[in-house]
């Protein structure tokens, strides 16, 4: 076997063109947080690397038709800090608080959240309760997925081997949209979670017009909950609809596994529970 | 860790010798032999297959250092800059402890989980570069009076990401304080201890006692 390599491209069309001819299973390393902990558990074989963390091109947060664009490389640390995010992407700045700690949010970008794939990542809920979409980008063009399509699965993608994630849109916020996200872990800092809740919705004469939501740690990886749209949409938010709302979700749209951490049915439980009190907080307004 | 070991031996591989360059070409190199835009004489593109001398600036110098292209830098400072840098130290090699925090451009980041080559041309600091000859920072002071260490080995990566709070935001609550350490581990227990410490770091800071 010839040595892996390491390539580090000094700008995205470097990046493309090496991505263009390389190997298939050559991989590209943003940050490292999830690859590197991959390395050392062995759970990855010595590959080619193309490591993008060099590509300013790909970092930054800016206004696209008054929702936002950011480049795959914008980190925790830079979501915390850009106003731009905090006006219009409120919950996904929430949710980059809770990722790690300092150190790990100084490196964890957003593109390497969505490239793992993991169940437990914190943002992909986010992002898919948000209507996200995801730039894919090669040397031939480029094509833009939503994030339900882009998250094919455990740990799976439908990047193709010579592209990589140029940025992700999140459109303009509806008028009127009320936002929550929650992660239950074990404890602040670090901790990997166990279930994440992430709701948008709009509300107009006492009645659900729109209900958009996704659940991390319950399926295989980040999911929408489609059921809490068909119960809730049309129907005032009275607490007996959200208790079915948030039954029929856990028990229709979670597809849970045991894991060290967790058993299947305490995702499931946790789920309905974290759900229903969310609900209730997005339908008193707050 | 054995448990570790028995894996990476029943796969035939480590993260150690995966980082290394997979040990294939490592004895045979020579620093020419790094494939740089040598295949691709248009392009800037860098390409390592072999140890390759870059220059890294650690502590306000500039150090050249001999990497492999998965060398982290962790491994660079701790083994392959002359004098070695041991101050930052190595415990899990994934993320968990923070013992390796070092600040690149002013931000507290895990060593061990970067690769030297991402970092050429930023500015690292460490622990070796907080005091000033025999005068300690305002913040190793404070660990000292505050008796912010036991057996010392968590010590410099604290320091580190205390370091990079307070120069940011040398008015850090509580609060703040807690969250900006709660990427580095004490197995001695001295938390409070610490968070007294760079609490009182933190008054000296305003104060305007550098
Ligand atoms: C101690 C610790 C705590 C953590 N805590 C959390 C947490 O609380 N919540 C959470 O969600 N995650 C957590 N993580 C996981 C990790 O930090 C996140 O998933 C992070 O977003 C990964 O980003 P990265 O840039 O470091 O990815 P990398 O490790 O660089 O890459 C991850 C994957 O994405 C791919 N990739 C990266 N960038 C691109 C791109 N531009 N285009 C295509 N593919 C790409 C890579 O090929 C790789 O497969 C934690 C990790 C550690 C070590
Ligand atoms: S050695 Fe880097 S975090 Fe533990
Ligand atoms: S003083 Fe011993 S680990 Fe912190």
């Amino acid at each position: 076997m010839s040595a892996p390599r390491v390539t580090v491209p000094r700008s995205l069309d470097e990046a493309l063109a090496a991505l263009a001819g390389a190997a298939p299973e050559t991989l590209l390393l943003a940050g490292g947080t999830d690859l590197m902990v991959e390395f050392e558990s062995g759970r990855t074989a010595p590959r080619d690397v193309v490591s993008l963390w060099r590509l300013d091109e790909l970092r930054g947060v800016r206004d696209e038709g008054g929702g936002l664009r950011m480049g795959a490389l914008t980190t925790c640390a830079d979501l915390l800090g850009s106003d731009l995010a905090r006006a219009r992407a409120d919950v996904l700045v929430d949710a980059a608080a809770e990722v790690g700690a300092v150190q790990i949010q100084n490196r964890a970008t957003v593109g390497g959240n969505l490239g793992t794939a993991s169940p437990a990542a914190d943002l992909n809920p986010v992002l898919l309760a948000l209507g996200a979409t995801v730039r894919l980008r090669s040397a031939s063009g480029s094509r833009d997925l939503p994030v339900e399509e882009f998250l094919t699965g455990y740990r799976a993608t439908a990047r193709r081997p010579d592209e990589l994630i140029e940025s992700i849109a999140i459109p303009a916020r509806p008028a009127g949209e009320r936002r929550r996200f929650r992660k239950v872990g074990t404890r602040r800092a670090q901790s990997i979670s166990k279930v994440v809740v992430a709701l948008a919705a709009t509300l107009a004469d006492g009645r659900f017009t729109a209900v958009r939501a996704a659940a991390g740690s319950v399926a295989p990886t980040a999911v929408l909950l489609p059921s809490l749209a068909a119960e809730l949409v049309g129907q005032p938010p009275d607490e007996a609809r959200l208790d079915a709302a948030a039954r029929r979700a856990a028990r229709d749209d979670a597809a849970p596994i045991d894991d060290v951490r967790s058993t299947a049915a305490y995702r499931r439980l946790v789920l309905q529970r974290v759900l229903r009190t969310e609900l209730g907080a997005l339908a008193a307004g707050a | 860790m054995t448990e570790r070991r028995v894996e990476e031996e029943r796969r035939g591989f480590s993260r150690r010798a995966f980082l290394q360059g997979a040990g294939g070409v490592a004895a045979a190199s020579s620093l020419t032999e790094a494939v740089h835009a040598a295949q691709d004489p248009a392009s800037e593109v860098q390409r390592m297959r072999g140890p390759e001398e870059v220059e890294l600036r650690v502590n306000g110098g500039t150090l050249p250092a001999t990497v492999e292209p998965r060398t982290t830098l962790l491994d660079a400072l701790r083994h392959r800059v002359d004098p070695p840098l041991t101050g930052t130290k190595l415990v899990c090699g994934e993320g968990a402890c923070g013992a390796c925090t070092v600040l690149v451009d002013g931000r507290p980041m895990y060593a061990c989980m970067l690769l030297a080559a991402d970092v050429v041309g930023r500015e690292i600091r460490t622990v070796e570069g907080l005091a000033d000859g025999d005068g300690l920072s305002p913040v190793q002071e404070a660990f000292c009076e505050k008796d912010g260490l036991m057996c010392g080995f968590c010590t410099p990566g604290f320091l580190m990401s205390a370091t990079g709070l307070l120069e940011r935001k040398p008015d850090a609550d509580a609060e703040e304080v807690r969250r900006a350490l709660s990427g580095n581990f004490c197995r001695c227990g001295t938390q409070p201890h610490i968070f007294e410490a760079v609490a009182e770091a933190g008054r000296r800071l305003r104060e305007g006692g550098r």
